[in-house]
């Protein structure tokens, strides 16, 4: 079998999905379902006090007995409110230690603060957290959050939200070469090629929300990412021919072609 | 009287209260979620033991829909 093998555990997808921007958490569930993803992000808010008392859980919908639930620390900007944030994750997920950390520099571009995030990493990784890091995708700072001990390096494909697809692939290249955990593209996914490029590099896995929770058939989109990841995998594994630069190679026999033409110049 | 601040709102209670009456005060008995005292997680098994003091700093958090 071809797992996915994250601190330990064994994942048959290598698709993971987020939960967000979908109309409803029935929407949410069946897009989570065709998608076959198992880990699952989810973000950690504050509850609305004396509101909405009734207002459904989204725990209740996707059960952490079913999918390994990966809270993120979506929109903080500093240390303190991502490591507390992931505290809080914990609590509410019995102990349970697997996390993404982001760590923001800017509301615009939602770029990582890539000096903030190594400290919070530090931070959480003595605290026993099992730390999976969004990050840039500069190969030096991908190592170095290796060498904190984080369990999966993912760096940015685009810009979160951009659907803008894999505009560095020789960046993802070179972090995937060097890397020992694996590597998962986070974020800039926009359809289904884009899946497929990132698993043809060599990436372990794709992360993605955007991508699927803003198509026009949000589950439909579910169905083609599982496929795109998995081709693109498959692609990665059988190892793509050599590319023949400004020369064809047939596909048929060159002999006992009916044509009487002796001789047929080649270009050069 | 003492005055708490939960999630960033300010509430007051005639009579000290442990964190159990506070989320039954705030209808959220039953409902998964996890709460930060001053900094500090609160876990579960510490819900009644824990009164809470004037000034008190509190979130009260649930898992929602993200990336």
């Amino acid at each position: 079998m071809d797992d996915l093998v994250i601190a330990g555990k064994t994942y048959a997808s290598r698709l993971l999905v987020g939960t967000g921007k979908y109309k409803d958490f029935q929407q949410t569930l069946e897009a989570v379902e065709t998608s076959g993803a198992e880990i699952i992000t989810v973000a950690i808010r504050r509850t609305n006090i004396g509101q909405n008392a009734g207002e459904p859980n989204l725990l209740d919908v996707l059960s952490p007995s079913k999918y390994t639930l990966l809270p993120n620390t979506a929109g903080c900007y500093t240390v303190d409110d991502a490591v507390r944030t992931l505290r809080l994750a914990r609590e509410l997920l019995d102990g349970h230690s697997l996390v993404k950390l982001e760590v923001l520099g800017d509301p615009k571009t939602l770029f990582p603060n890539v000096v903030e995030t190594l400290k919070a990493a530090e931070i959480l990784i003595k605290e026993d957290f099992q730390v999976m890091v969004y990050t840039s995708d500069d190969p030096i700072l991908a190592k170095q959050l290796e060498d904190l001990g984080c369990v999966a390096i993912m760096p940015l494909a685009s810009l979160i939200g951009s659907g803008m697809g894999i505009l560095n692939p020789w960046n993802l290249q070179i972090i995937i070469d060097n890397a020992k955990v694996p590597v998962i593209v986070d974020a800039g996914v926009g359809t289904a090629s884009d899946a497929t490029i990132a698993m043809e590099l060599g990436c372990d896995g794709v992360l993605m929300n955007t991508a699927i929770a803003a198509a026009q058939n949000p589950v439909l989109m579910a169905s083609a990412m599982r496929k795109a990841v998995e081709s693109g995998r498959e692609a990665f594994l059988a190892g793509r021919m050599a590319k023949k630069l400004y020369s064809a190679s047939p596909s048929s026999p060159v002999e006992g072609i009916i044509s009487q033409a002796k001789t047929i110049k080649r270009l050069d | 009287m003492i005055q708490i601040t939960i999630n960033g709102q300010s509430q007051q209670f005639e009579t000290p209260i442990n964190i159990i009456q506070l989320i039954d005060h705030l209808s959220l008995h039953g409902k998964r979620i996890a709460i930060e005292r001053n900094g500090e997680i609160v876990p579960r098994s510490q819900f009644s033991a824990q009164m809470l003091c004037h000034g008190d700093q509190l979130e009260v958090v649930v898992a929602v829909g993200g990336g």
